[in-house]
């Protein structure tokens, strides 16, 4: 795929330049391989050259390499977050602080989360403390139902971390997009209807008048690799109806690639999602009548979803997209409390997120060749008690520091307020 | 009205007659004591000519569902007050726990529960909900729990608010909630009266209110109160106008107190009455100690500066609610007795959740202070005790000793007494309600589910059992009809 070529170049360029060309073996644990070799007991992982050479049993530790004791634990893929926020927002509720949507913009594709993204954001260090050594970073709409482009990125915190930019476009056709379009599921299909014209003939169409039907020429420069199918589209929706509009609409485009994201009802159309080859994000833990977008929404819809064939992956919709995308282990194993397997739920947050971006042959699993990103836990880690002891990204050993785990470090120390000050 | 319906309903379920005792023996004193006055809420009472208010004037009807003798054997059990025991049983008898312990005697015609290999505990309470005043569907027409007209709103009633037919109730009861605490939200610096329910069906809220349960107040600190009235150009607009706002109110409750005591006091019929005021009724409550404040606080100095305005007006605070920074302030909040209730890793959606650890639960409970979780929120509120389990798990990787026994007070025991309803529920004693859930895992794995939910001994959840499922009237006939 024209897309896994172009991130591997990028790669090339900008991410593996700053791994280190140390070699790091873990070893003694559970590996979770995510590939061929499956769940290996009393396993290792050798990484060389931010790489990943041999995981599983029997792996040839060269002497005198830096080795990390897994201690009896998990030692898995670092989990890759396919919906997040990372970067874009510091406090929610403080717009100064947020880049994720332009209420007040006019451009809707041409708009590029990779020239807002941060980072050195806050959230990311505890997000990556928790596991999280890739996400996808995405823009929210506010003017219309094209909300722009995201990008996927490391957790490492350094400047390099966005290791690949413009990788789909978000699009809301759910409850939400409908009112943003100006108040009718109708006014939302007819306006992306038109945008993929304007797209589709850019840039004939804008030589005689610069304004297409629904959006600028600009807008359509950035729309046509989604017309084409070179990055995906990330429709947002909920109810059965929906979803059965944009198979169809897929259907009818089909140079296009389409994800669905939200997807609450998706269980419902599950073999017609799977027979369209299209993959779902989706909230494991959404279950209530909570608006009448997803009047059916249920525990065991991943099961469903699994069982159905289709590609599914998970996200944290109902915790939230930047401070908690952390939780998204908690959320995956309550997928398996409710029926999903352990494996269809381990990959739902790692491999089947990279392989819905087009990078599944460079993340989320260990096996030769993939990045070196590797958590090591302290139990199974779609337990809510268990944690990450250490994490490898790209063949680095990372901080295990957050603002969060300095706040408690601070205060596991009682001091009265006589000698509150002068502390680090 | 408890009377009555025990009446009625005992010669259809004699079991329930000794819970029913209990209650009548703790008495609603205001059905017993307004007696056939008390369709007048403004009548006289006592016989001494004097006006005085029924405090109760729509009294809970809640009516225990049939239960049976249920004896769970050989479970792991942890009682909710500190311990664990392997290979334990429960007996639940007349809606009541009737003993806990090794190889207990199976009463004839009891129903027998395999509990090797699963878990009991006490059953969830959630101190912070706001299921039914916001329920499912959350359309515009369904946002009740915030009466954002004024800034204090002493007066209006959670549970005025209340839709019964929440589907979120019955989500909640599949994880094991069986008593909620449903409150208005933080728009108002007063924001109502909060409720306490069991999380049984029922077609009006009298049916789901906890007898005797004690009234609450919910106050709010900070960013919500002042942005939602200083944005229309209102007090308060600063966390100045906040701390205004409340003493502003608490004055006007002293002086209205007074007003009502001297008359009270001086025993005149043909006194004067003084004017009443719902509002004030309610803070009254809380100075009379008979209404408990559940306050809404993030901030650590807020919470500091709360507690002194409680020591200049003379009450009492009974809980902080979501309480970001308690873990600053453990030994302030140890010290005056006042709980903490919290999230394990809520935060950042405001400047005020910003200092959000995970470790908050642990360090407050590690300070001596009373602590627990709580959910604000719908599915939160569906599995209360993984976010214990994440509390537990971070606060032990920071090097704080805690107990799993200790550790299931935090969703049990401690929200039952930030209620004031300890003594009826929230542990597994001799006596107290069998309210009660058997896990299939233990109840801090992610795997873990409630098979068996019991509200006083009355089975109202099986997981194998579609059956004993509640349809709540807006999902019927919808695609989402009786799905969990």
């Amino acid at each position: 795929m024209m897309k896994s070529l172009i991130s591997a170049a990028a790669l090339a360029a900008i991410g593996l330049g700053a791994a280190s060309a140390q070699t790091i073996a873990v070893t003694n644990g559970r590996v979770v391989t995510n590939a061929e070799a499956g769940i290996v007991e009393n396993g290792s992982v050798l990484i060389q050259d931010g790489l990943i050479v041999a995981a599983g049993a029997n792996v040839a530790i060269p002497a005198g390499v830096e080795t990390i004791d897994a201690n009896g634990g998990w030692i898995t893929p670092g989990i890759f977050h396919p919906h997040t926020q990372l970067g874009l927002i510091e406090v929610g509720g403080e717009r100064s602080t947020s880049d994720v949507s332009a209420p007040a913009a006019s451009f809707t594709a041409a708009i590029d989360v990779a020239d807002g993204f941060n980072p050195a954001g806050g959230h990311i260090p505890d997000s990556r403390r928790r596991g999280i050594t890739r996400f996808a970073v995405f823009p929210s709409t506010a003017s219309g139902i094209i909300g722009g482009r995201g990008a996927l990125a490391s957790s490492t915190g350094a400047p390099d971390s966005l290791f690949n930019d413009r990788t789909f476009l978000y699009i809301d056709l759910s409850q939400s997009g409908a009112q943003t379009a100006g108040g009718s599921r109708n006014a939302a299909w007819a306006y992306l209807r038109a945008a993929f014209e304007d797209a589709r003939f850019y840039p004939g169409r804008f030589m005689a008048h610069h304004e297409g039907d629904a959006i600028n020429r600009f807008d359509a420069a950035s729309l046509v690799s989604a017309v084409r199918g070179e990055i995906p589209i990330v429709l947002q929706v909920e109810r059965a109806s929906d979803i059965r509009r944009a198979l169809r609409f897929a259907q009818q485009h089909p140079s296009a690639r389409f994800i669905l994201a939200g997807a609450a009802e998706s269980w419902m159309v599950a073999d017609e999602i799977a027979a369209a080859g299209i993959p779902v994000i989706m909230d494991p833990l959404r279950n209530l009548p909570a608006s009448f977008d997803v009047l059916a929404a249920r525990l065991d819809a991943p099961a469903r979803l699994h069982a159905a064939g289709v590609t599914t992956a998970y996200t944290t919709i109902s915790a939230d997209l930047y401070f908690n995308p952390r939780l998204i282990t908690q959320h995956a194993g309550n997928a398996v409390a409710h029926g999903a397997s352990w494996e269809d739920a381990f990959r739902a947050i790692t491999l089947t997120p990279a392989e819905i971006y087009g990078v599944g042959d460079r993340y989320g699993a260990l096996a030769e060749g993939y990045a070196g990103d590797v958590v090591i836990w302290d139990g199974d880690p779609l337990e809510v008690m268990s944690a990450p002891v250490a994490v490898i990204i790209d063949g680095e050993t990372q901080s295990m520091i957050s603002r969060q785990s300095r706040l408690a470090a601070r205060y596991a120390e009682r001091v009265p307020d006589g000698q509150y000050g002068y502390r680090h | 009205m408890i009377e009555d319906s025990s009446r009625k309903k005992g010669t259809l379920w004699p079991m329930m007659a000794g819970a029913l005792a209990g209650l009548a023996a703790l008495g609603l004193a205001a059905c017993n004591g307004a007696g056939e006055e008390s369709a007048d809420t403004n009548g006289a009472g006592n016989g001494d000519g004097l006006v005085r208010f029924n405090p109760d004037p729509y009294p809970s009807t809640y009516t225990p569902f049939p239960s049976e003798v249920v004896l769970i054997q050989g479970a792991t059990v942890f009682d909710g007050i500190g311990g664990e025991f392997e290979n334990y049983d429960v007996l639940m008898q007349d809606g009541r726990i009737a003993g806990i312990g090794e190889g207990l005697e199976a009463p004839e015609g009891a129903t027998l529960v395999d509990g090797r290999g699963r878990y009991v505990t006490p059953g969830v309470i959630d101190i912070h909900s706001h299921l039914g005043v916001y329920p499912s569907p959350g359309v515009s027409a369904h946002q009740d729990g915030n009466e954002i007209t004024a800034p204090v709103t002493a007066e209006v009633w959670a549970e005025h608010g209340v839709w019964p037919q929440d589907p979120g109730f019955d989500a909640a009861l599949a994880g094991g909630v069986t008593t909620l605490h449903v409150l208005p939200g933080s728009a108002n610096l007063f924001g109502g009266r909060g409720i306490t329910l069991r999380n049984v069906p029922s077609r009006s809220v009298q049916g789901m209110k906890f007898p005797d349960a004690p009234y609450t107040l919910k106050m709010a600190c900070g960013e919500n109160p002042k942005r939602v009235y200083g944005s229309q150009g209102r007090a308060p607009g600063s966390r100045m106008g906040n701390m205004a706002g409340y003493r502003e109110a608490w004055q006007r409750a002293v002086e209205y107190r007074r007003a009502w005591n001297r008359y009270w006091d001086a025993g005149d019929a043909d006194a004067t009455v003084p004017t009443r005021n719902l509002e004030l009724d309610t803070l009254m409550g809380v100075l009379e100690g008979e209404i408990l404040i559940q306050m809404h606080c993030y901030r650590a100095d807020e919470m500091a500066l709360v507690l002194d305005m409680a020591e200049e007006f003379d009450y009492r605070v009974t809980t902080f609610h979501h309480a970001v920074e308690a873990y600053k302030i453990g030994d302030m909040l140890a010290e005056r007795d006042v709980c903490a209730a919290v999230w394990a890793d809520w935060g950042g959606f405001k400047m005020e959740a910003y200092d959000s650890i995970n470790e908050n639960l642990a360090l407050v409970h590690d300070a001596g202070a009373c602590a627990m979780i709580h959910s604000d929120d719908q599915l939160g509120i569906q599995r209360l005790n993984q976010e214990v389990a994440k509390a537990l798990a971070a606060g032990r990787r920071l090097g704080i000793e805690v107990t799993d026994g200790e550790a299931v007070a935090w969703f049990t025991a401690n929200p039952a007494r930030g209620l004031g309803i300890f003594a009826e529920t929230g542990s597994l004693e001799a006596g107290k309600r069998a309210d009660l859930v058997l896990w299939s895992a233990h109840p801090f794995s992610s795997y873990a589910v409630a098979d068996h939910v019991y509200i006083d001994g009355a089975l109202m959840f099986d997981r194998e059992d579609p059956a004993r499922r509640t349809v709540r009237d807006f999902t019927l006939g919808q695609p989402g009809e009786g799905v969990l």
